[in-house]
């Protein structure tokens, strides 16, 4: 099938097109993103100005994979959007001795296809696989996704996992938050209106990890999300992480699995011990996809598949 | 009411075109409207069906999910740049071969997501082929069609390379 252009509207010279007239793009009705003032800083600097200026009616915009589509339902209708998906230096890599630092604009696809183990954080590379679809991944972001805060969103999830700090940079400098104070709730960060997340440190590592997730249908958002972490000493389970996700407003780490975990076995039945003490101390609630007690039920199950998975891998690639 | 407009310049499919866009037009929808190439289609507007699939800056974009704006001084790839001519490339070829569309409203956006895929280095097995296709919505086909036609492309290219 030859797919051909309609004949181009009329214009005066090949370089220039012609503008639509207002009139022609309904902008009282509700339908398209409703009008904004968009400006794309050449640098974080100058984003940075804008943001001590407007912060209050500003949203900043990165990869645009989550704002766009909230924008084109007016789910979300800032005044200004702030443009800085092509600033250069925020989208980084790196592992040293700490741990691993990743910039905000790290896009999705880059931590698919991290060319090596990231040792101590090996399950990022198989979480990146769960972001999203292809298309998604390719102009996604770490830190965008981090600051929407869906408490099921992958990144979200491992932030409470690693113990992440998070960098947050204003025109005043950099403020380091630690993961347990960021997330707020329901998409809402600690972040102030005059601050932009630049950098995330992952900083707590374990030899075995993993995430599990329960959606629809892949590449969905998940319903609830469970990661797990933990180290293994003559065969004992040693400093055990779980962290949910999809639970509540904000990833949850569940001390009742832990605890199971602590000084046991590396066994079926611990695992199941443990997805069941979090099942049952968890304070969850219903809504259109899904009610607390399946959200209990998936729980239970993630977080016993997830810590098979990290037992028999030490990616958790299943 | 004000509108808010800026002066860009998008090179689409080789041609550069300097546009004055007003910034809440996405670049699906300047695509069709502002350059005329009604190839990309809009399926849900909110990056669920990837019908509107092209490709940015060489990475496959769900173009409902991008402001035209955002787009200045892009390289931007859409459908209508495949065939040469009259002539249909290898993929749009195998897509015809393999009985990968009927009513082709989401064809398009599978087209330059094959094209994305394709260009990269690593070889994508079957299985990872069809995680990938499952990305878009087809309401017609059932998929098996267009699977087999990236799988045999990807083949072809790698024994023409």
């Amino acid at each position: 099938m030859i797919y051909h252009a309609h004949p181009r509207p009329k214009t005066g010279s090949k370089s220039h097109g012609r503008r639509r007239e207002s009139h022609e793009w309904p902008r009282d009705a509700p339908v398209k993103p409703a009008p904004f003032r968009y400006l794309r800083p050449e640098s974080l600097h100058e984003a940075l100005v804008h943001l001590t200026e407007h912060g209050d009616e500003a949203k900043i915009l990165a990869g645009g994979q989550s704002l766009v589509a909230m924008m084109n339902l007016r789910l979300a209708r800032p005044s200004l959007v702030i443009d800085i998906g092509g600033l250069k230096g925020l989208s980084y890599i790196r592992e040293d001795e700490h741990g691993v630092t990743i910039g905000a604009l790290t896009r999705h696809r880059h931590l698919e296809h991290y060319p090596a183990p990231l040792s101590g954080f090996e399950v990022l590379p198989t979480a990146a696989e769960l972001v999203g679809h292809y298309s998604i991944r390719g102009r996604g972001t770490f830190g965008g996704s981090m600051a929407h805060a869906d408490s099921a969103a992958e990144w979200c999830v491992l932030a409470s996992l690693f113990e992440a700090q998070m960098v947050a940079t204003s025109q005043r400098g950099d403020r380091t938050i630690p993961v347990e104070d960021f997330f707020l709730g329901l998409f809402s960060t600690a972040l102030t209106p005059e601050e932009v997340l630049t950098e995330v440190n992952l900083t707590s590592s374990y030899e075995h990890t993993a995430l599990h997730e329960y959606a629809r249908r892949r590449g969905d958002f998940a319903v609830v999300t469970a990661a797990v972490g933990f180290d293994l000493d003559k065969g004992t389970i040693r400093r055990p992480r779980v962290v949910l996700g999809g639970v509540a407003d904000r990833p949850v780490v569940t001390a009742a699995a832990q605890s199971v975990l602590e000084g046991a076995k590396p066994e079926a039945q611990v695992f199941e011990d443990a997805g069941r003490a979090a099942a049952a101390s968890l304070q969850t609630t219903d809504d259109i996809h899904a009610d607390a007690g399946l959200r209990r039920d998936l729980s239970a199950s993630l977080i016993r598949s997830a810590l098979a998975s990290a037992m028999e891998r030490r990616d958790g690639r299943a | 009411m004000t509108v808010h407009e800026h002066d860009v310049e998008l090179h689409v499919n080789g041609e550069s075109h300097r546009l004055t866009l007003e910034t809440r037009r996405t670049l699906a929808d300047v695509l069709r409207h502002e350059l005329g190439l009604f190839g990309t289609n809009l399926g849900c507007e909110h990056g669920i069906c990837g019908a509107c699939t092209v490709i940015v800056e060489g990475a496959a974009a769900r173009s409902c999910l991008m402001f035209g704006v955002q787009a200045d001084g892009c390289d931007v790839e859409t459908v209508e740049g495949l065939a040469e001519g009259q002539e249909l490339n290898d993929l749009q070829q195998a897509f015809s071969r393999h009985h990968a569309l009927q009513c082709g409203f989401c064809t398009p956006g599978f087209l330059m997501l094959g094209t994305s895929l394709l260009r990269e280095e690593r070889i994508y097995s079957r299985e990872e082929i069809i995680e990938i296709v499952s990305s878009n919505l087809c309401r017609c086909t059932g998929y098996q069609g267009i699977v087999n036609a990236v799988v045999e492309v990807q083949g072809r290219r790698r024994v023409d390379s």
